[in-house]
């Protein structure tokens, strides 16, 4: 009797169970087919393989999809870093922050505003290290501003809600950044100033031909998630936060000012998003007022692909999720023969959502979460 | 004795920061909103004639509500509450004040630098609105003027009776509702031949421009003779009807039936064009409301994709209908592709039901945005463009022929008809489905997941029963929607929709069919869709701003909405009942104790 009633609700099979059995079959099956495709359109555009699908196959040359994984690579640290924020804020407070995402616009904005300011004066020009400098710590304090703001008005009355109600209210703050930001600086599309020849010409590492602004895009990228291990792994804050994140109660008997690390989780992430919004701004060059909707929720979905609440996960997935994106509409959907492959990037990026929550719903690095937030 | 003369009450000194913090947010909020350029956009409706316009409520509010949340006495459990006194009366004063010092500091700063580069709206006409086109040394003493006298109101209200503070409520929102619904109301006064009534409130030059000053007063009396008439015997009447045997009601509830059945089907046949428009879009926004209230509303599922379900309905009609689908162009009738758009809307139910049925609330929410963008991504893209149509989407989508009439978009008022059709479906449905088996199964399955699984529900199969409802609700929507505009594309389907109704859902009151209903009424009806123009289109562009403003807003002091559900109500404020709850069994107990000795 024991043993029914222990195995009844795990070894359950409903129907539910078989259809999504069938959808990560087929799912996996196209996906083995399209990069065998490519590999047969690789070894040579002219098999039959490579013809049945795609009849006007051509294939990549090395350089092309060198390209691919390095415009992944760097917008992918982009989506890393805007990617900490949402884990952070999640590992600490389980919830995910919807306005996060524009919190990096409003860094990439205010970052035009003060290069468009220094290139009217001719700073951008003649002394480009010192205005970058400025421009990076205006976005960053707009940026921190802005998330710790939010954090004060509508996340902190709502602590003890049920969990979908800061969810909600933050698509509203979403939402009311987006359009104020637009009423304030108007619908148009903003250029940043053209960056000096030495940064952006083309360079060679290691036989890859890189853009001068996607090393330090890359690079930037890289020392900031360093940093931000050794804030949170090494100094006495990132303690007082990974204990906030296990137990917000427990953490506040040990004596540690809950609300004062909420903040300071809220800061880290607006810090990140500024640094990311300046970096978006270089390497695109162009920001309006929904630049950071997409941006945002593929970053959350990168916060999913390394396991959110895992920092290290969260870069990594952002780095995956990028390279993804860039990779996946030439290598497997070419390969099938789907036509305008380019125009479904984002829908790349939300199946890949769909598939890591179906097959690995922790992430590829595991949850870091207390186990409230795993009910 | 010396204290008992102490001037008002318990003396309790100002507490500056506090005034300050809430003066500063007062002109921080000034400044934003004129420089977010609400007021310059909105001046050109008028309210009243000469003296307001809507520009220049969109600043008034702002001291008025701030003079009164600064003054708002915080009332403790237990402890008892502080009177408020004259100090009150001061902070609600300088917390006004400060809000008009903002303005100042706008106003020089408009006239001294030129920061219009990076801020549109750093223009000659804000300056010339804020000085009243008077210069500064007009403008500035009266701005002052203004907000500190509206923050001192702000703060009395705190002081006044109740009756006073209902009739000042009455006559500030009666006077504002006539000036807002004066297209509906001069239309229904057309309708009625009543021209004579509208021509004298209003002062008719050139569009719509307000009341006029003296119909203004008249009205302002008017509401203010209405609380003060009636006293509370509308309540005591909906109490009484609460409270009659169950037959007796279902009579009054038959003749209230009615009376709205006859409102719905006669009112559209004396409105002219342009609100017959809105409530068709009012319908249609309602009837995707009522689908997304069981699916986040009962069930609890927060779907943020929801708008690909209206894609799919709007889709299957297109492509099944139309004469120019460019892969499949069978040309039905409606009616027949309204049975494929049920077994459409169903089969994508399940489809995108199916695998987000398990996740956890939030991320259920962010897969189905994804699922809503991919969506719309695959009807806009090449590879789809020989069976979609891609960015041009399928055109001439054929009227539906109903024998005796055409039902089409160049005709509102059949279109409302057709939507008014759906809609008493879907109330019905849903009507009918919350106090069943299924309802009830939602409300456990959203209220705990695991205790509702204990107690024998299936929880899977009643979540993608919501899914599938919910999406019929929806597809129906989408299928009037390319009837009615004749063709569709994929611009008409983006995220922004889901959380529009969203918003509608929440502040109606999640889980309530009569506060979706008023939900959809007020914002799609006043403030617009989508794409579709409100009352007010001046809001148009402003309309994503307020929008996410009242979500916010909603969420922090209202998470129940305008109209709750009496449930949902308590789920929300747990935390009180329980303490009431445990309030009173303290209160039990030591009355138990009492009693022996």
């Amino acid at each position: 009797m024991t043993g029914v009633t222990r195995n009844r609700p795990t070894k359950r099979v409903t129907s539910v169970d078989r259809f999504l059995t069938v959808i990560r079959v087929v799912m996996a099956s196209l996906i083995i087919i399209g990069i065998l495709a490519f590999i047969a359109q690789q070894i040579d555009p002219n098999n039959p393989f490579a013809r049945w699908r795609n009849p006007g196959a051509r294939g990549l040359t090395g350089d092309q999809f060198k390209g691919l994984l390095i415009s992944g690579l760097s917008q992918g640290s982009m989506y890393g870093l805007i990617a900490l924020g949402y884990s952070m804020v999640y590992g600490v407070l389980g919830f995910i922050n919807f306005a996060h995402g524009e919190v990096f616009m409003v860094g990439a904005m205010s970052g035009f505003i003060t290069s468009d300011k220094l290139h009217a004066a001719g700073w951008w020009e003649s002394n480009f290290l010192l205005s970058l400098t400025v421009v990076t710590l205006i976005a960053i304090v707009t940026s921190t501003f802005t998330a710790v703001v939010t954090e004060r008005i509508a996340y902190r009355p709502l602590r003890n809600s049920p969990r979908l109600i800061p969810l909600i209210t933050s698509i509203g703050v979403s939402f009311f950044i987006q359009n104020a930001v637009m009423g304030l600086l108007g619908p148009a599309t903003k250029s940043y100033p053209k960056l000096p020849e030495w940064l952006t010409k083309q360079r060679s590492i290691l036989t890859f031909e890189i853009a001068g602004t996607k090393i330090m895009v890359v690079s930037v990228a890289a020392v900031s998630m360093a940093g931000l291990w050794y804030l949170v792994e090494r100094t006495k804050t990132g303690r007082a936060m990974r204990a906030v994140a296990e137990d917000k109660e427990i953490a506040a008997l040990m004596g540690i000012n809950v609300n004062r690390i909420i903040v300071v989780t809220f800061a880290i992430g607006g810090t990140m998003a500024g640094i990311g919004g300046i970096l978006w701004g270089l390497l695109f060059r162009s920001v309006h007022h929904m630049t950071g909707f997409l941006p945002g929720i593929k970053a959350f979905t990168a916060a999913v692909v390394g396991g959110i609440g895992n920092m290290g996960g969260a870069m990594a997935g952002g780095v995956a999720l990028g390279s993804a994106e860039s990779v996946a509409p030439m290598v497997l959907m070419e390969p099938l023969g789907i036509p305008g492959v380019s125009q479904l990037k984002d829908a790349v990026a939300f199946t890949v959502l769909v598939l890591v929550l179906l097959f690995r719903p922790a992430g590829l690095f595991g949850e870091r979460l207390s186990q409230e937030d795993r009910a | 004795m010396t204290a008992t003369l102490a001037p008002s009450g318990p003396s309790v000194a100002l507490d500056w920061r506090r005034v300050l913090l809430w003066g500063g947010i007062c002109a921080l909020s000034l400044v934003s909103v004129s420089l977010i350029g609400l007021p310059v956009g909105m001046n050109k409706r008028i309210l009243i004639e000469p003296v307001l316009s809507l520009g220049y409520l969109f600043l008034l509010w702002i001291p008025l509500v701030f003079g009164y949340v600064a003054t708002t006495v915080v009332v403790l459990e237990g402890v008892e509450a502080r009177k408020s006194g004259r100090a009150d009366l001061l902070a609600g004063l300088i917390a006004g004040l400060m809000g008009g010092i903002g303005l100042t500091l706008l106003m020089v700063g408009l006239d001294t630098v030129n920061l219009r580069k990076p801020l549109v709206n750093w223009s000659p006409q804000l300056f010339r609105l804020l000085t009243f086109e008077r210069g500064l040394e007009f403008g500035i003493p009266v701005w002052l003027g203004i907000c500190a006298v509206l923050g001192l109101v702000g703060a009395v209200l705190h002081q006044l009776p109740a009756v006073a503070r209902r009739v000042m409520s009455w006559v500030v929102f009666g006077v504002l509702a006539i000036a807002i619904l004066e297209a509906v109301i001069d239309d229904l006064a057309e309708g009625f031949h009543l021209e004579w009534l509208t021509d004298a409130m209003y002062y008719k030059k050139g569009g719509t421009a307000g009341l006029t000053v003296t119909s203004a007063v008249v009205l302002a009396l008017v509401f203010a003779a209405l609380p003060l008439v009636t006293r509370g015997r509308v309540k005591a009447a909906v109490g009484r009807y609460r409270n009659v045997a169950a037959e007796d009601r279902q009579r009054s509830s038959l003749v209230i039936f009615g009376a709205i059945a006859v409102a719905c089907l006669g009112l559209p046949m004396v409105l002219g064009g342009i609100v017959n428009e809105l409530l068709a879009n009012v319908g249609l926004f309602l009837l995707l409301a009522l689908g997304l209230n069981i699916v986040v509303g009962l069930a609890g599922l927060l779907d943020l994709g929801y708008v690909a379900f209206f894609a799919v309905g709007g889709y299957t009609t297109s492509v099944l209908t139309s004469s120019n689908s460019p892969f499949f162009a069978p040309e039905w009738h409606f009616g027949i592709a309204l049975l494929f758009v049920v077994v459409m809307a169903a089969v994508a139910g399940l489809v995108i039901g199916a695998p987000v049925i398990r996740m956890r609330g939030d991320y259920l929410a962010i897969v189905t945005l994804g699922f809503g963008e991919i969506v719309r991504l695959l009807f806009l893209s090449d590879w789809l463009k020989p069976y979609f149509g891609g960015s041009q989407g399928i055109t001439k989508v054929n009227p539906v022929d109903l024998g005796p009439f055409k039902v089409q978009g160049s005709d509102p008022r059949s279109v409302f008809y057709l939507v008014l059709v759906f809609c008493a479906l879907a109330i019905y449905v849903s009507w009918r489905l919350q106090g069943s088996r299924l309802g009830r199964a939602w409300m456990a399955t959203r209220e705990d997941e695991q205790v509702a699984e204990a107690m024998g529900i299936n929880t899977v199969n009643a979540k993608l029963a919501a899914f599938v409802v919910g999406a019929t609700m929806a597809a129906f929507s989408g299928a009037v929607l390319a009837a009615k505009v004749g063709s569709v594309f994929p611009k008409s389907f983006e995220i922004l929709v889901s959380i529009i109704i969203l918003v509608v859902v929440i502040v109606g009151g999640m889980g309530n069919i009569a506060g979706v209903i008023v939900g959809s009424l007020v914002l799609i009806g006043i403030l617009g869709g989508p794409r579709q123009p409100g009352l007010l289109q001046e809001f148009q562009s402003y309309k994503l701003l307020i929008y996410g403003a009242l979500l916010v807003f909603m969420m922090l002091k209202r998470p129940e909405g305008l109209v709750p559900s009496a449930r949902r109500t308590r789920e929300l404020h747990q935390d009180e009942y329980l303490q009431d709850a445990w309030l009173g069994d303290d209160a039990e107990s030591e009355g138990d104790q009492g009693a022996p000795s």
